[in-house]
């Protein structure tokens, strides 16, 4: 799914090394790169020659892409952290699997940290998409090229095994002509007709970093500004919502449905993007909404964002499941159930 | 008056900031001067490394894309499979190829990407202050191999460009050095070879060079020059390694 929205986004080159559970993704471009003309793909020899050829392939003004899950993209960071210096567009999918460590190829949000904390070295952010559906893989894949090029970013989307294996009915988008595309007037292709240029990221002297560091500032200001999302599901007359995304969120508006026939006035905030935050749209909902209920599965990470945008103006609860266990969203019913009636909350 | 000396159209009008004696500046050059002659300066992109010549893109007056220590053959992949009409080299030290960066490099040299990589071989780490680097020599000074290089605790040295040689996409592979009027002149033919290699599509080239540290191995540079010759071509022979592409012009 994935695939087929980064090349109809004009996706031209992508490197990856094989990981479960991704790698169908790595598969499906080996087999549609051949047909595209300027397509190129590459089973690079590690996560980390990946990221490189990307870093290389950004430099020449391709669009271009990698994909691993929670090992391989910790062996990226690196390259990521390279990719945020140097002020270039690629897109980095991490299908998360259970960690710490080898873990297992079960479906996880173990990474939450690593995605939005920065990952790599260095004074930097990613944008990080978080797909709940199938549509929404395909739909954000675009947008992560788009952001990509738009603020000359990595951009990360934040998937699991769930998402990974899923079968769905999708509508992708209108494939893009690449040679409609915005020129790119930094990049890296031979001095002809102009000065040389150099892409680099080692500043030796403090003050030129400063002032890269609060360019990356600004631009990450105005990323905050224009992108954040969410989706608000029932939360209008809601008295609880349950904050997930992802795949939990998924399992969590099941349990909503649940609880709502049982007359409970539930809701449910799905953060899109990860990085930004959506804290606005959070701290809105904290005006009627006085308990909120964090679904992960992980052991409490997102948990942090959610105290950090409602300032302690709710109260904030967690449940999780790491390691790649998946709830039922009868469990988490039987959550929500118990932490309602605790907190004496009015039914209709 | 004929002017037989002068700058070349591709080296920037600024003061090198090697040590005295340091082969770097004299490698610039050389790949400066052999851009002019095959006139494709306005095509080519270079990938310096981390180390010493970090540097390359303030002297370098070609479009330069640094990258992270070791990786500069993934780099050059990237920019040469998305621009397959410009001609791409990586530039790396000794401690960037053939140790961080081992794993690039061979898959590279084994792809047959068609680049040119130029291997500066100075025995050490030069940029992080003389430790060992994968080719220092057996019983040469650095500052972690105190007393020497010990095969039984420090390994010997590495032979990449042997290592390269038999990688099936390597198409011609030569070490060499730049301490002589005469060493010079052969680095910059080997170099002028890999870039009509890959002007030709041939695959991949690389060329060694062998170059003075004088800083690090605390050495003057004229005996740094002397030492290249009388210790360090005993480990690594100054030779043709590989050669498959033949006679091309
Ligand atoms: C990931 C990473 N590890 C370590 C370093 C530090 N470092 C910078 S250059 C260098 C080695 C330089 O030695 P070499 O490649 O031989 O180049 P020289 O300076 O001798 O020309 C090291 C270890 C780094 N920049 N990045
Ligand atoms: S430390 Fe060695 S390699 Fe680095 S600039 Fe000085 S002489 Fe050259
Ligand atoms: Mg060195």
């Amino acid at each position: 799914m994935i695939g087929e929205a980064a090349i109809r986004a004009g996706c031209r080159f992508y490197a990856g090394y094989p990981i479960t559970p991704q790698n169908e993704l790595t598969e499906y471009m080996a087999r549609s790169m051949d047909n595209i003309e300027d397509g190129t793909f590459v089973q690079a020899e590690s996560e980390i020659a990946a990221i490189n050829m990307v870093i290389g392939a950004s430099m020449a003004g391709a669009r271009a892409m990698t994909s691993s899950s929670s090992p391989g993209i910790s062996l990226k960071q690196e390259g990521i952290s390279f990719l945020a210096a140097q002020e270039l567009p690629a897109v980095i999918v991490n299908t998360m699997r259970g960690g710490p460590g080898l873990g297992n190829i079960a479906p996880s949000q173990g990474d939450y940290f690593q995605a939005t904390r920065g990952g790599g070295h260095g004074d930097y952010r990613t944008i990080v998409l978080a797909p709940d559906s199938g549509q929404e893989l395909a739909d954000l894949t675009r947008t992560a090229f788009e952001y990509a090029d738009k603020y000359r970013s990595p951009v990360l989307m934040l998937a699991d095994g769930m998402m990974g294996q899923m079968m769905e009915p999708v509508v992708f988008p209108e494939p893009i002509d690449v040679s409609l595309l915005p020129h790119k007037p930094w990049t890296l292709g031979g001095a002809e007709g102009r000065p040389s240029r150099i892409i680099l990221s080692l500043l030796l002297n403090p003050a030129k970093q400063e002032e890269l560091n609060w360019k990356l500032e600004r631009k990450y200001e105005t990323i905050t500004r224009e992108i954040p999302k969410a989706e608000k599901y029932m939360t209008d007359d809601a008295h609880l919502a349950v904050i997930a995304y992802g795949t939990a969120a998924r399992i969590a508006k099941g349990a909503v449905k649940r609880v709502r026939e049982m007359g409970l006035k539930v809701g449910l905030f799905r953060p899109i993007t990860l990085w930004p935050y959506p804290k606005n749209d959070l701290r809105d909902l904290s005006r009627h909404i006085r308990d909120f209920l964090v679904f992960e599965m992980n052991t409490g990470q997102m948990v942090e964002d959610v105290k950090l945008s409602l300032e302690g103006k709710s109260n904030v609860h967690f449940y999780g499941r790491p390691g790649g266990t998946i709830s039922t969203p009868d469990e988490i019913a039987k959550m929500i159930n118990t932490l309602y009636h605790r907190q004496n909350l009015e039914e209709e | 008056m004929k002017k037989v000396f002068q700058r070349p159209r591709y080296l920037k009008k600024a003061v090198f900031h090697y040590c005295p004696g340091c082969g770097h500046s004299i490698i610039h050059r050389l790949i400066a001067e052999v851009i002019e002659e095959l006139n494709i300066g306005e095509k080519t992109i270079g990938v310096p490394p981390a180390g010493c010549a970090v540097l390359a893109y303030d002297y370098l007056d070609v479009d330069m894309g640094e990258a992270p220590h070791g990786r500069g053959a993934a780099v050059a992949t990237g920019l040469k499979r998305v621009l397959p009409d410009h001609i791409i080299f990586s530039y790396q030290g000794d401690g960037d190829i053939a140790a961080i960066g081992t794993a690039e490099t061979i898959h590279a040299a084994n792809r047959g990407e068609n680049i040119s990589v130029f291997f500066i071989n100075n025995a050490c780490y030069g940029m992080t202050g003389g430790q060992m680097a994968p080719t220092t020599l057996l019983g040469q000074e650095s500052t972690t191999t105190p007393g020497g290089r010990r095969k039984d605790r420090d390994a010997a040295p590495i032979d990449l460009s042997e290592m390269l040689a038999i990688a099936r996409g390597s198409v011609y592979i030569e070490r060499t050095t730049v301490n002589s009027p005469k060493s010079i002149r052969k680095t910059k033919k080997a170099i002028t070879k890999s870039f009509k290699i890959q002007m030709a599509g041939l695959g991949f080239s690389l060329i060694e060079i062998l170059s003075p540290c004088p800083v690090n191995w605390k050495m003057a540079p004229v005996e740094a020059a002397r030492w290249i010759d009388d210790e360090m071509i005993k480990t690594f022979p100054l030779k043709v390694i590989k050669d498959t592409a033949g006679k091309i012009d």
